[in-house]
């Protein structure tokens, strides 16, 4: 089966969309899960742009990067996952605002 | 017809990823994101790379997300932690940075626009991406693996159970960092 | 015997340093072996040297090694050995043993005894390298290191923070001069071209006329240095506060050798003042004034040892005054028969303060004659030589510098007469000062009790002193072939016989005054002017509050508004304005991951916006 021919910017635009979103959440959630959350958002969106701009030139290219990010995902998730156990552990909160012993 | 699909699949991506990022129960913000990576995965099948939507089903949706599921399980937050993110989720927590994404969009919807008229459409099948994947980026694949091990051994050791009074006695005091 | 000079300051320096790294360890036997038996080796080496050179005497230099080489200036190591260097050795080395003697038995209970013999060992050492040196820049590294020696044993006691403050004193004041003398090596050596004593003698003989302004400014220099060090008008107010070290020290370092370098390098350096006339005359009367001004000063003390520093000050005036009119062998004759009886004089002193429980004040004694027999016949023989009583060495050499100065025609012509009458005064009061000093220790009643006699380490030197004292004025120092003749004394038997006579009326003032009370001096001491004036005296002329007036306190205010920081405040205020800044900074750091996700995403609105202008 060929693929969908579809404007390269309406993609781009659907993938800006997911990433500000993730963005906006990012920048307005205290809670750690939802900060994760964001983050996984923010690089799918990521990858859909790359994969959409790897279909529009036949190249695979774009899927490559796209399992590079998801390795990335995997790595991160996990780490991140196990701090959010340990701010749990430790401030009793998963207030991102709890966690601030770099302030300056 | 494909278009109209495509068309969907983007507006529920969106709105289960707005509804995943605003929901106070943990629980259902998952199932949100499911959905939203779900919906992702349609839009690879349209644009052409089915290899890509299958891996974003069984590794997003399916290893990650259960990752979500098994601390959350852990946490165990209950009833007053959901009273609490409502409590959070004041307007003027979320003018702020709406207002800012809000921008960064049109910035990049105005870049976008600019672009020249390319259309996807091309089918880019599992073995292509395995000889390129193993061809030109054997090096990424390397790089990507050594990765993953350094994310294995970081969350083993961070997910730890450190005893509690050991870490506070040996790391300095927040006012010892001022000026 | 004399290839072997260069063995006399190397057997002091040895033991010093033998005694310094032992830190004490060594047995006090042990010590007193060392530190005396060195310094008593180079005596007789100097003995053995003497004998031999005397035979043929012939001045020699003896090379040791090449010191530096700096671009033309290459000063040697080197030893210059003439009649005046043996004369300086003999008394360094001969004086110098019989203290070190002494002090085997005055320091005996001392702590740091060791320390002690170190410091003086050293000084000897660095003291024979003053005189023996071939340069002057070897002579100036004897000079400063007579410097320390001064200074560390004037503070030996450092316990007490006066003794330090009076070390320090010592070390700043002599540094004036010395900064002085500095200055004019470097003259000399841009003038001249050499620091060796004897070419750059004559190179300056070739290239200065009499009375050149240079040589006078050279001079001049070399002069303060001297001042510095032999505790002349106007840089002597150290040697009163010096008396704070141990007494055998004053004796070595503030009477009989280190004092009088000043007189030695004058008179080294002769040639070089016979071009400046009006210097040489400066001399004279910086020795006359400070002779007269220590003489009246130390008729008003109270410390036995403060009168007797007075009195070298004094002493130390009449050698400058002999050099000053050309006397040149009178004024070295002087130093050694001064060497004689002063060290006699502060180390019979020394053995009183021992005896009386670390008494000084004189008008705690009194009646000592009977108790310490040894000790006043030693002290009456120094204070006779002192006050150049008939036929004591100090008769002699005074007489001469007396009579020269009584000829002194230039630069100004009856100048000589005007010279030898304040010598005269300095005389009498030389006189009545040291016999006064004798009428109120040994005579009248006993004020405090000796608790043990002096042993024979004490009383052997101390004779030894006392004969010296008495026929050294009968030495006749082979000093004709180092100075310019002087011609033979034309004066009339009145001038002679005024200055024989003359001490004599002193000591008798003193009997009347002092033992007999019955002349009527009360009446004049007594009155308001007369406690005045007293008082003005016992502080020596007030020259210390000056100089703290004049220099020291207006150095302190100076230093202390320094020291509020005013010039700082340029450079603090850069550091405050940094940390300002940083302060700021630290603000935006809050710690929140939320506000630092939202300062990237300002920072990508602008650099997008950026972007966007460009293209």
């Amino acid at each position: 089966m060929e693929g969908v021919v579809i404007p390269l910017n309406h993609v781009l635009i659907v993938a800006a969309l997911l990433f500000i979103t993730g963005l906006a959440g990012l920048m307005f959630r205290r809670n750690v899960i939802f900060i994760l959350m964001a983050l996984e958002v923010m690089l799918n969106s990521a990858g859909l742009a790359f994969v959409a701009a790897g279909t529009a030139w036949a190249e695979a290219d774009g899927q490559v990067i796209f399992m590079l990010i998801l390795a990335v995902a995997a790595a991160e998730v996990s780490v991140g996952l196990g701090l959010v156990l340990q701010i749990q552990r430790r401030f009793k909160t998963l207030d991102m605002d709890a966690a601030r012993r770099l302030q300056g | 017809m494909e278009l109209v699909l495509f068309y969907i699949s983007s507006a529920v991506a969106l709105f289960a990823t707005i509804f995943a990022l605003t929901r106070t129960n943990a629980a259902h913000a998952l199932i949100y994101l499911i959905v939203s990576l779900l919906a992702v995965a349609v839009i690879f099948f349209l644009l052409g790379a089915p290899f890509a939507a299958a891996l974003e089903i069984v590794i997003y949706a399916g290893a990650i997300m259960v990752l979500f599921v098994f601390v959350i399980m852990m946490l165990n937050l209950g009833e007053e932690g959901e009273e609490r993110e409502r409590q959070r989720m004041h307007p003027a927590v979320w003018i702020g940075p709406s207002l800012l994404s809000a921008i960064l969009l049109i910035e990049m919807i105005l870049m976008l626009s600019q672009l020249d008229d390319r259309h996807t459409g091309a089918l880019i099948t599992a073995k292509q991406v395995g000889l390129t994947l193993f061809g030109p980026y054997v090096l990424a694949v390397e790089i990507a693996s050594m990765l993953l091990l350094a994310g294995l051994v970081g969350a083993y050791h961070v997910g730890r159970r450190f005893r509690l009074s050991e870490p506070d006695n040996s790391s300095p005091s927040s006012t010892e960092g001022d000026s | 015997m004399l290839q072997a000079i260069w063995l006399i300051p190397l057997f002091p320096f040895v033991s010093s340093v033998l005694l310094m790294v032992t830190a004490g360890r060594m047995p006090r036997t042990m010590v007193a072996l060392l530190g005396a038996g060195s310094v008593g080796l180079s005596a007789l080496v100097v003995l053995g040297a003497g004998l031999e050179f005397m035979r043929a005497p012939e001045p020699f230099t003896l090379t040791l090694w090449h010191w530096m080489q700096v671009d033309g200036f290459n000063p040697e190591f080197a030893f210059y050995f003439d009649q005046l260097t043996l004369v300086m050795m003999s008394v360094i080395t001969g004086v110098g043993f019989l203290i070190h003697l002494y002090s085997t038995e005055f320091m005996q209970d001392d702590r740091d005894y060791s320390r002690y013999f170190a410091y003086m060992n050293m000084f000897v050492a660095a003291m024979l390298i003053l005189v023996m040196a071939d340069n002057l820049l070897l002579l100036f590294l004897g000079w400063e290191g007579v410097g320390v020696c001064s200074y560390l044993l004037v503070g030996f006691w450092y316990e007490d923070p006066a003794n330090g403050a009076a070390s320090r004193k010592a070390f700043v004041v002599t540094r004036v001069g010395d900064a002085a003398m500095a200055l004019g090596l470097f003259l000399l050596f841009t003038e001249l071209g050499t620091l060796t004593i004897q070419p750059m003698l004559e190179a300056a003989n070739q290239t200065w006329a009499s009375g050149d302004t240079l040589a006078a400014l050279a001079a001049l220099l070399l002069l303060g240095g001297a001042v510095g060090k032999s505790a002349q008008l106007p840089l002597h107010t150290w040697l009163p506060d010096a008396m704070a070290g141990p007494t055998p020290v004053s004796a070595l370092i503030h009477a009989a050798t280190m004092v009088t370098a000043g007189v030695y390098l004058i008179a080294r350096t002769h040639g070089l003042f016979l071009l400046a006339p009006d210097v040489l005359l400066l001399v004279a009367l910086v020795g006359l004034i400070t002779l007269l001004l220590a003489a009246f000063t130390a008729l008003n003390q109270h410390d036995i040892k403060r009168i007797l520093a007075y009195s070298t000050i004094s002493q130390i005036g009449y050698m400058f005054l002999a050099l000053g009119v050309g006397a040149w062998s009178a004024g070295i004759f002087h130093l050694m028969t001064h060497a004689f009886f002063k060290a006699l004089l502060f180390l019979a002193a020394g053995a009183i303060i021992h005896c009386l429980h670390h008494e000084h004040d004189i008008f705690k004694m009194g009646g000592l004659r009977k108790k310490l027999p040894v000790v006043f016949w030693s002290f009456m023989i120094g204070a006779a030589a002192l006050a150049a009583l008939p036929f004591t060495a100090g008769f002699f050499s005074k007489d001469q510098i007396l009579l020269s100065a009584f000829e002194l025609h230039a630069p100004i012509a009856g100048i000589g007469p005007w010279l030898w009458a304040g010598g005269l005064l300095g005389a009498l009061l030389t006189a009545i000062y040291s016999f006064r000093l004798v009428f109120i220790v040994f005579f009248g009643a006993a004020q405090t009790e000796p608790d043990k006699q002096p042993g024979w380490r004490m009383a052997g030197p101390l004779s030894l002193l006392c004969v010296l004292s008495i026929i050294g004025g009968w030495f006749v120092l082979p000093l004709s072939s180092v100075f310019p003749a002087a011609d033979g004394h034309h004066v009339s038997g009145l001038v002679e016989g005024i200055s024989i006579g003359v001490p004599l009326l002193g000591v008798a003032f003193a009997w009347l005054i002092y033992y007999r009370r019955s002349l009527p001096v009360t009446g004049i001491t007594e009155s308001d002017s007369g406690v005045a004036l007293r008082g003005y005296w016992y502080r020596g002329w007030d020259f210390d509050r000056l100089y703290d007036s004049l220099l020291v306190n207006p150095f302190v205010a100076v230093s202390s508004a320094l020291k509020s920081e005013w010039v700082d405040a340029i450079y603090h205020s850069v550091v405050r304005f940094c940390q300002a800044l940083h302060r700021g900074l630290s603000q935006s750091q809050t710690g929140k991951m939320r506000w630092y996700a939202t300062s990237m995403v300002f920072g990508l609105i602008a650099l997008i916006t950026l972007l966007g202008w460009v293209y």
